[in-house]
């Protein structure tokens, strides 16, 4: 253990001293492959004047064929998942296992993160009011893929003899493909996923939430944190070091609890905020639905609205992407189905509630006080929003970022490591090298410029939705097959209640 | 059919008296005893995807764990005095499961020690004695 500090002590002490310079070698030398790659995995198709990023237009075909090809699960399975997390079909006998509760609270906690402070208000800014109608419907097509996803994660997930389990896109891509007999593909696929899951679990799960935590704290103390960002960077991978690899459950699950506790606490302050402004209601509501079909004043009109709410609704979500079904893998069930039912609510949470939410505080304070900003963008922007009606909002609203960015990390440092071991096996040395990684990154996020870096992890993160969603469609029937077993095993009462 | 008496054991010594007072019980009345561990746990708690992963292993660890130190200890002696024992470990809420156990055994009667928590933790947690007690539909001696 002591040995493990040091290297940490050293990798990290390396960082600091060599930060002014490590910044402009790290973008000269990643600069032009992070234009390159950027622009293959966002190549933009002109459509009607507006731009409509491919790999956009792929997650949402998808989400939309996995919507009907399952029926509306989206909305038939909705009820039946909130059973599920209560509890109604938990067998007795499995107490002590993971429950579906657990399952969910944790994949939310991964997904619920500073996109949905933050991301809403440069959706609104960019894509006008009328994009929360994109990113609502976004969100609610994005549950169909969730499902898909979830129960195919949990199907094919690796039970190792010591009990414990590893699932994920990549088990489902390999062991799909393969028992349709394209074993060499199969294994290509997955392979893929897990490189570009380790990366994007280096960046997006990282290196952005370390950063955006920084600026935060340094917003909130007025600059007092100017130049310190090697500090903070410090502390934030110390605290991360201390839970991933000294195994302090505590501070885990102290951020565990507060994390839910935090998104009810913003949810509940937007909606007085959005109350306080109630006069305008009306007004923001209309904006939203005659802004999703005009856009007026945006490039592009609807069509560039539509595309900015469903670009933000899948970086808030995942969905499509494939992480969340890496932490659904865990649960106890003999019928992955449920897993998938109770996956809807994810991103029904994340973007239609919360999402939503934060583009009404936004929405309302720009009918009341057009110019409420300033320049504020992103998270300062939905600060400034709240900062109208309780001007002592920033602080906590700062705090709960920090969190968010904290079990966002926490959950991708796993599913970083997912993918790691999915390439180098379940080796305990190598896990640990892992994550001593995971932490020099964390601290890393805060000291560099992010610029071509986060844009390199960002385009792999969306790369690899294209492994996964052809997966998906090849899975699919297996999926709908065993759905429709289950729902008439519900009906002809096989499965029954437990309470 | 011999009637069955619950004992809900936890290590402490107050339910080492409720057990002996179980004894005596049994072997009066010609009962048999099953001797409950319930490992305190709800499904709405939360963790981290790396504890969830091991959550089965450890869950096995824990009934493990009840079982050697706990519950097994207890078997021989109570056979050589010529009483029949069963035992069972168990996760959920204590008082929940204790009621749930002695249902699915057909106990007549429950055995638990008091644990004599003071008033604060009582106030904040409940008791679990209390709570059986309101809620058992078989008698519940609380031993001291």
């Amino acid at each position: 253990m002591k040995r493990i500090f040091y290297m940490f002590a050293v990798l990290v002490s390396s960082v600091s001293t060599a930060q002014a310079g490590i910044d402009e070698a790290i973008n000269t030398a990643t600069a032009p492959i992070a234009t390159l790659i950027g622009q293959i995995v966002f190549f933009k198709i002109p459509v009607f004047g507006a731009q409509l990023p491919v790999v956009v237009l792929w997650l949402v075909v998808g989400a939309v064929f996995f919507t009907f090809y399952m029926g509306f699960i989206n909305l038939r399975g909705f009820k039946h998942a909130i059973q599920l997390v209560r509890g109604d079909y938990a067998d007795p006998n499995s107490h002590g296992e993971v429950s579906h509760f657990q399952a969910l609270a944790t994949a939310v906690s991964g997904t619920v993160g500073i996109g949905n402070i933050g991301g809403v208000a440069v959706a609104v800014t960019v894509g006008g009011a009328g994009a929360t109608f994109w990113l609502i419907v976004a969100g609610f097509l994005g549950m169909s893929t969730k499902f898909v996803e979830c129960t195919l994660g949990v199907k094919y997930r690796k039970e190792f003899e010591d009990g414990h389990v590893s699932g994920g896109p990549m088990y489902y891509l390999r062991q799909g493909f393969s028992d349709r007999g394209m074993e060499g593909f199969g294994k290509f696929m997955g392979t893929f996923y897990a490189i570009g899951i380790f990366i994007g679990a280096l960046g997006i799960g990282n290196m952005f939430q370390s950063n955006q935590a920084y600026v935060q704290l340094n917003n909130v103390s007025g600059g007092a944190l100017d130049g310190l960002g090697w500090l903070v960077g410090l502390i934030l991978a110390g605290v991360v070091f201390a839970v991933i690899i000294g195994g302090i459950k505590s501070i885990a699950r102290v951020t565990e609890k507060i994390v839910p506790f935090m998104a009810i606490f913003y949810c509940l302050f937007a909606i007085i905020v959005i109350l306080m402004n109630a006069s305008t209601i009306p007004q923001a509501i209309a904006n939203i639905f005659s802004g999703a079909f005009t856009g007026e004043g945006v490039a592009g009109g609807a069509l560039g609205a539509m595309i900015i709410g469903f670009q933000r609704a899948v970086f808030s979500n995942e969905a499509g992407i494939g992480s969340a079904s890496i932490a659904h893998s865990a649960v106890k069930t003999d019928e992955p189905i449920t897993e998938g039912i109770v996956s809807l609510l994810e991103p029904f949470i994340d973007t239609i509630v919360i999402c939503t939410i934060t583009a009404l505080v936004i929405g309302t304070a720009q009918v009341a006080a057009p110019d409420f900003a300033g320049d504020a963008q992103g998270v300062a922007m939905t600060s400034a929003a709240f900062e109208r009606e309780f001007s002592w909002f920033p602080i906590p609203l700062a705090f709960a970022a920090l969190l968010f960015a904290f079990s966002t990390m926490i959950s991708w440092s796993y599913y970083g490591l997912k993918g790691w071991t999915y390439m180098f096996g379940e080796g305990e040395r190598g896990q640990t090298i892992y994550k001593l990684i995971f932490c020099a990154f964390v601290a890393l996020g805060c000291v560099v410029q992010l610029g071509p870096i986060l844009d390199i992890s960002d385009a792999l993160v969306f790369l690899i939705c294209v492994p996964n969603i052809l997966g998906l469609y090849f899975l699919a029937p297996i999926v709908k097959r065993e759905m429709n077993s289950y729902f008439a095993r519900i009906d002809s009462g096989e499965i029954k209640k437990f309470k | 059919m011999s009637n069955k008496i619950l004992v809900a054991l936890d290590g402490s010594d107050g339910s080492k008296r409720a057990l002996s007072a179980a004894v005596a019980h049994a072997k009066l009345t010609g009962s048999d005893l099953v001797l409950a561990y319930v490992i305190d746990w709800s499904p709405y708690s939360f963790h981290t995807p790396q504890e969830l992963e091991e959550r089965h292993k450890r869950r096995e660890s824990e009934i493990q764990r009840a079982n050697d130190s706990i519950l097994t200890p207890e078997i021989a002696a109570l056979e050589a005095d010529g009483v029949n024992v069963e035992t069972v470990v168990h996760h959920g809420k204590i008082a929940e499961t204790l009621l749930d156990l002695g249902e699915q055994n057909g106990a007549t009667q429950i055995y638990i020690g008091r644990r004599g928590e003071s008033r604060m933790h009582t106030m904040i947690f409940g008791s679990v004695s209390a709570a059986l007690v309101q809620a058992s539909t078989v008698p519940v001696t609380v031993v001291p």
